[in-house]
């Protein structure tokens, strides 16, 4: 029984080996036949891909803006109600965001405005940074002395 | 081409001067409209609309579903297969939605779904070439709102595609109208389905005609509607 055990694990471990070694001269061989990729590129001139001037959007939903698709009126389904909640509160931040960025300013108009005013605010705030000044200086004095 | 917004467009028809946004400088199309090269072509037979600044669709009358990536859809579960369920979205295939992709899901603990039972969810992939694929979560991992429904009563009903994105624009007062008079529920999927659940089977089925009796309705029509109906509420309690 021992002998025979033996036998077969020598053969196994032998198999093993073998196979092992098969294997590696195979993927030798795989790597002799990987042909670089220059193989398959053809010597044309680029095609130059032009930036497009459209945006392709699938869905309806997003181009109609619709509202979120559960709804629950009078205390139906309540965790329902608070998801319309959330939904409705989103939709009105984001409306009021967009009507703001209308109606306000832009960032450069605000440069250009405060570049100009910042001789005035200088003006005033140095008057006042003055006696702020004298007065941190007159407060520092007796600390310095103690 | 603000000019031809609003009209009637076949299938070959050529759209030009498209209008473009200030900053990127680009135009969305939406369904129906499609790019050839350098044209835009109309691939619908329908009416141009358009949104400021730049959105442009195609409206057109259907009832066939097409599956389109993120829209929300009502699917009845008609198979489980290994770790997925088959689901029925109306589409030309059925779709498959993962065990895993509900909320709290992991691989021990399985959630409670059946076959026949009915599942709002979010496409997660829709290609003409591939399985459309549902999610019920959304991408922190929470159901939103999404899930099985329909446990515990209610009804399904399907109708035109056009139907269930009038009563979700946000200038449509019909379902807020008759959430004042009555006490109900309803999930509308992106692929021509309601579920609605009322109070009883009569509101139920009074809510359904009642929307499927606006699909042709200006917003004063439907207004008068709602208010018929909540006097026979009324009357009735």
């Amino acid at each position: 029984m021992a002998r025979d055990e033996s036998k077969t694990s020598l053969s196994g471990n032998f198999m093993k080996r073998s196979a092992l070694r098969i294997e590696k001269e195979k993927s030798e061989e795989e790597r002799k036949l990987i042909i670089d990729d220059e193989h398959w590129v053809l010597d044309l001139p680029k095609i130059e891909g032009k930036e497009s001037k459209y945006v392709i959007e699938s869905s309806i939903a997003r181009c109609e803006n619709l509202l979120f698709g559960r709804m629950s009126f009078q205390g139906c389904n309540p965790e329902v109600e608070k998801l319309m909640k959330l939904h409705n509160n989103q939709l009105a931040l984001d409306e009021a965001e967009r009507k703001e960025n209308e109606n306000s300013v832009n960032d450069q108009e605000m440069a250009e405005r405060y570049s100009t005013l910042v001789g005035t605010m200088a003006k005033k705030f140095s008057k006042k940074r003055d006696r702020t000044s004298v007065e941190m200086s007159q407060q520092e004095a007796p600390t310095s002395n103690i | 081409m603000t000019d031809h917004v609003g009209k009637v467009f076949l299938p070959g028809d050529k759209l030009e001067n498209l209008n473009v946004s200030e900053k990127t400088s680009k135009a969305i199309l939406g369904p129906g409209l499609r790019q050839e090269a350098e044209e835009i072509v109309v691939s619908k037979p329908g009416v141009l609309r358009h949104k400021e600044p730049n959105i442009y669709w195609i409206d057109s009358h259907q009832k066939r579903y097409v599956p389109v990536r993120s829209d929300s859809v009502i699917g009845v579960v008609s198979a489980k297969a290994g770790d997925v369920f088959r689901v029925d979205i109306g589409g030309s295939e059925m779709a498959s939605l993962s065990y895993l992709s509900f909320e709290g899901a992991t691989k021990r603990n399985r959630p409670d779904v059946k076959v026949g039972d009915l599942v709002y969810a979010k496409l997660l992939v829709a290609n003409k070439d591939m399985e459309p694929e549902l999610v019920c979560i959304d991408s922190a991992g929470r159901s939103s709102g999404l899930g099985v429904i329909g446990r515990d009563g209610g009804f399904l009903h399907s109708c035109s595609l056009n139907l269930t994105r009038k009563i979700l624009s946000s200038d449509c007062p019909l379902l807020k109208q008759l959430g004042k008079s009555t006490h109900y529920e309803i999930t509308t999927g992106m692929n021509g389905r309601l579920w609605v659940r009322a109070r009883t089977v009569l509101l139920t089925i009074t809510i359904i005609n009642a929307i499927e009796a606006s699909e042709f309705m200006s917003n004063q029509q439907i207004m008068a509607m709602c208010k018929r109906l909540a006097d026979a509420f009324t009357e009735k309690d």
